[in-house]
């Protein structure tokens, strides 16, 4: 088991199309590290680079303490999931796990063994002796996997592993990876565009965007304090409202008249955004206590929660979510409050997170 | 779409066609087609039905005036006369008919094995120019073999492959690669290059991933290329008439063909050794049926 250190990596294509403009990262032995991102931002090049499948324009990969620029995949000893599962399709269940095992020399005895140890581990006994046409894509998935673990890597490198499957098998899987994962306490590298996915599995997300980490950091620093106003917009269903504000009185001040507690060390004259999350504000009763008034623009109900869209005067309307008790009709007259803590604030010329 | 006034005034019983009997009546138009399927048949089959009579018809049977079509005394006689010579022993044809299997089928491999590979790189690496090139490879076939006989034929006088089955081995596969080459790459092209991804992380060098797990894979399309590729080396007249001439080196179509021309022509054998020479394509053409309309198209290949 190793760490994964990627410095400076840079990727052209031979086409002249940049995919991985810049991107550090610092992975810790047996950490369960997710890259997210939007489609073609460059999460699988990126993989594809550590798995030595892509050779990088320029930039460092280290797993371990070795420097793997020159290593052909093979010796990088590194297994990898892919989104379309490769399982080998003339070959049974059983073989597909052996390859990686006979391509290593191992005696028959161990090889079997360990083919059944990482069947018994994913639940296979069954489809032993099936080739991958026969299996659902759960199955297909579940031997995608064991054939990662059957080698015991250094690194288990997933892209998108679970995109093929349907919501119910996939919230399984994910339970499964996790637990998996926690298990063998291997490093795995996770990537997906799927945030729920991001946020249930991973240690720590690396929010990715053209070829570029906009932010680094455990899924609660992710969801609250987002690096940059593509991390606010990306990450969160619905995503996190952007208030245009003004200091004034040790107060930040929205057109429509929400006052927020500022975090310290705010810059002054400068254009600012302040994040607020749906959760953090609240529709009322007009006139309530601390709220501005307000009216319903309109009204999601989702069954477990109502998705508010609401107009307080401001240039844009906000989305509040709020538990389905207590309706409010379209067009209602309202009050708008802000509940949550300190927002984070965001210059609007940067785009960056201020404080 | 176009509506016609039939269906646009009148409602209801139109309705009730099958949608291509509009412009004609359902009836006289597959009369009509049926018809014209006959006559096309008739006159694709003839020859092929008269050449496989005439090749089982004795002598004076086939030059009775009028023609016999039905009532003609049946012999083996002919086919006998195609492999074995008047005097005993192996005739002229049936030597062509070995130089045609060895040639046809040394110049398929030799296409093959070069162009699966070839096709396999242009389907999975970055060639610079690659579409120029591929085009470049494709262009070679635009020309017909006559266009370019005449300064192979120097060409070959000078390196001595004249009148040799090397020779003719060799031009056949230079003429079959580009065209296995496309054809591959449509078939390489449907194999996922994640399989070889993955048989490189499993502990493979990028030819071991090839050789295991696509190829195997290719088995199939590898066989109708091949196929093709042997139909054309077999049935190929003009570089063979062109560049071989004695018995012991020319393949079955020219020697064949120079059955014909003396004073009398033996149109018995010349029949029956066209039916042997024609039987192994029937079979090949039966085998990859599915995959002639593929192939017409060079490659294009779509499921
Ligand atoms: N072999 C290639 N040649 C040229 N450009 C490529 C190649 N592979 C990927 N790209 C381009 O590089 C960019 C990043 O691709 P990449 O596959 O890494 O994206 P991704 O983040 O994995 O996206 P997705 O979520 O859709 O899988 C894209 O613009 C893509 O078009
Ligand atoms: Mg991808």
């Amino acid at each position: 088991m190793a760490g994964i250190e990627v410095t400076a990596l840079h990727k052209r294509y031979p086409d002249g199309t940049v995919a991985v403009d810049h991107v550090d990262l610092s992975i810790g032995d047996g950490e369960l590290f997710v890259m997210l991102g939007p489609s073609g931002c460059g999460k699988t090049t990126t993989l594809r680079a550590i798995a030595g499948l892509e050779r990088q324009t320029t930039g460092d990969i280290r797993i371990g303490n070795t420097l793997v620029n020159d290593l052909p995949p093979a010796e990088r000893d590194i297994a990898m999931v892919f989104q379309f599962y490769a399982l080998y399709p003339h070959l049974r269940t059983r073989d597909n796990l052996a390859f990686p095992l006979r391509a290593e020399g191992l005696p028959k005895a161990e090889v079997r063994e360990r083919v059944d140890a990482a069947a018994r581990l994913m639940r296979l006994g069954s489809l032993l002796d099936r080739r991958p046409r026969r299996l659902s894509g759960g199955e297909q998935q579940r031997v995608a996997l064991a054939r990662a673990l059957v080698r015991r890597p250094r690194a288990f490198l997933m892209d998108e592993p679970l995109t093929n499957l349907d919501a119910e098998l996939r919230a399984d899987m994910r339970t499964e990876i996790k637990h998996l994962q926690g298990e063998l306490g291997t490093t795995m590298v996770y990537v997906t565009h799927d945030q729920v996915e991001a946020m249930s599995l991973g240690h720590r997300i690396a929010i990715l965007n053209k070829g570029r980490v906009e932010q680094i950091g455990t899924p609660l620093e992710v969801y609250e304090r987002p690096a940059s106003l593509f991390c606010a917009a990306f990450i969160g269903s619905p995503p996190m409202n952007l208030i245009e504000v003004e200091v004034a009185d040790g107060k930040l001040r929205s057109q429509g008249g929400l006052v927020l507690t500022p975090p310290p060390g705010l810059p002054r004259d400068r254009c600012l955004l302040a994040g607020v999350r749906p959760e953090a504000l609240e529709v009322t009763e007009p006139g309530a206590e601390g709220s501005v008034p307000a009216r319903v623009v309109s009204a999601e109900w989702l069954g477990d929660e109502i998705i508010y869209v609401v107009d307080h005067g401001d240039q844009r309307d906000v989305r509040v979510r709020m538990p389905p008790t207590g309706r409010f009709a379209v067009d209602a007259r309202v009050g708008l409050r802000h509940t949550g803590g300190t927002p984070a604030v965001y210059d609007v010329s940067t785009e960056e997170l201020v404080a | 779409m176009a509506v016609s006034v039939n269906e646009a005034v009148s409602t209801g019983p139109v309705r009730d066609h099958p949608p291509g009997a509009r412009r004609l009546g359902g009836r006289s138009r597959s009369i009509l087609e049926v018809a014209l399927l006959a006559v096309l048949a008739v006159v694709m089959l003839f020859p092929v039905l008269w050449m496989i009579e005439t090749s089982i018809k004795e002598n004076r049977d086939v030059y009775a005036i009028p023609a016999k079509f039905v009532d003609f005394q049946v012999t083996s006689e002919h086919f006998k006369d195609v492999f074995v010579a008047s005097g005993g022993g192996r005739s002229a044809l049936s030597v062509s008919f070995l130089n045609s299997v060895l040639v046809a089928g040394v110049s398929t491999v030799l296409a093959t094995v070069l162009g699966v590979p070839a096709a396999w790189a242009y389907s999975r690496f970055a060639v610079k120019a690659k579409k120029d090139q591929l085009f470049f490879i494709l262009s070679t076939r635009f020309m017909p073999p006559v266009v370019v006989v005449v300064p192979i034929f120097l060409m070959y006088r000078q390196v001595g492959l004249i009148d040799t089955k090397l020779g003719l081995i060799l031009i056949y596969a230079a003429f079959n690669l580009p065209f296995t080459i496309w054809m591959m790459k449509g078939f390489v092209d449907e194999v996922p290059a994640e399989y070889e991804d993955a048989a490189m992380l499993d502990g493979y060098t990028r030819l071991q991933a090839f050789w295991r797990f696509t190829l195997p894979l290719l088995v199939p399309g590898i066989a109708a290329t091949a196929v093709f590729a042997l139909i054309f080396s077999w049935n190929e007249f003009v570089f063979a008439i062109f560049l071989t001439s004695s018995d012991n080196v020319r393949t079955a179509p020219p020697a064949i063909a120079g059955l014909i021309g003396g004073t009398t022509v033996d149109w018995g054998l010349v029949a029956a050794a066209s039916v042997v020479c024609a039987l192994p394509v029937f079979v090949f053409a039966y085998l990859v049926r599915k995959h002639l309309v593929a192939g017409v198209t060079l490659g294009a290949v779509r499921r």
